[in-house]
């Protein structure tokens, strides 16, 4: 009776113990994609400058696909020169930077476009229709989409130069 | 009281398995039972039903634009855990380790039911034999004396 008595306290503390810990290990903030390792779902963007830009036609390419939007401040404005020096230094390579502007008004994207002088392929993403076939649940996100067409690695928050210059080498 | 729990049990066991939400019948009603289901992404704790978010209404008009072209919603919710992951379903799916979510709070309330049926039960039996205890047999010259007061009063 006694044993019994002093093993119960602990066969109920014990339990619920391990699934707090359990808990406060998993970071709910983090929220891997589902989307890596798998093919990058299709999409065609009408560009701001009139150009289009679709993945299909961009096959063979590795991509970077940056998910972001005017409003989003600081870091779209931290990550921006640092995806244009990127687009620089690889396009000749066959990388391809994409920009899909979210939740956005028209002018307000064309005026951090002109502030930050982007030149890769930007356009404005209406429905929001690309962003949920990404899964995107904020900005700035970007996802490094392999030759192949499958998603390599999804960044949440800015980027800096050093993730996308080793990220894309990993992909060439 | 052991035929109440069972019922009990049957009752929320019963619940977890029926179909989710009752047929809805127009495509407004469906895709709002659907974004009901929905975690909104950019909100905290809100569903896409509730939220009045842009990214909501976006998904929303999604929602209705598929069953329009005559997704089920089975399909629907498929295609939203496929992009966002599980985590864009506001009820885990009852699979798995997710049990525990939907069964921990049913064993939480019977366990407790149990444990104040167990105390109360302990005590009364408690009270009882110690009742028994405090009334040590009569000294019979009281004995004798009580019986006879009783009768005159009786009578």
């Amino acid at each position: 009776m006694a044993t019994w008595k002093k093993l119960i306290v602990p066969a109920i503390i014990l339990p619920v113990l391990l699934l707090l810990a359990y808990g406060f290990k998993t970071d709910p903030r983090q929220v891997p994609s589902p989307l890596v390792n798998r093919p990058a779902p299709p999409f065609s963007l009408r560009a701001f400058d009139g150009g289009s830009a679709s993945l299909e036609q961009l096959q063979g390419k590795p991509v970077v696909l940056n998910f972001w939007a005017s409003w989003c401040f600081p870091a779209c404005y931290e990550e921006a020169p640092a995806l244009e020096a990127a687009w620089q230094a690889y396009r000749d390579r066959g990388v391809m930077v994409i920009g899909v502007d979210i939740q956005d008004r028209d002018a307000d994207a064309r005026a951090f476009l002109e502030r930050f002088k982007l030149t890769f392929p930007n356009g404005p993403d209406l429905q929001g229709k690309v962003s949920i076939d990404y899964g995107v649940y904020g900005v700035p996100e970007t996802f490094f989409i392999r030759r192949d067409g499958t998603i390599h690695y999804k960044h949440v928050g800015a980027l800096t130069k050093q993730v996308l210059q080793s990220k894309i080498e990993e992909m060439l | 009281m052991h035929r109440m729990l069972l019922h009990l049990l049957i009752l929320c066991v019963a619940w977890l398995w029926s179909p989710s939400p009752a047929i809805a019948v127009t495509v407004e009603d469906q895709t709002s039972s659907l974004a009901a289901e929905l975690r909104c992404p950019v909100c905290q704790n809100l569903s896409v039903a509730d939220s009045p978010s842009e990214m909501a209404n976006q998904m929303r008009d999604l929602v209705r634009e598929k069953l329009k072209n005559g997704e089920s919603p089975d399909q629907i919710r498929a295609y939203f855990v496929s992009r966002y992951g599980e985590w864009i379903l506001l009820a885990p799916k009852r699979q798995g380790f997710n049990w525990v979510a939907w069964l921990l709070p049913f064993g939480a309330i019977l366990a407790g039911a149990g444990a104040i049926g167990w105390v109360v039960g302990r005590g009364t039996a408690r009270r009882r034999s110690r009742q028994k205890e405090a009334l040590p047999p009569l000294d019979p010259r009281y004995a004798g004396r009580l019986e006879a007061e009783l009768e005159e009063w009786g009578r």
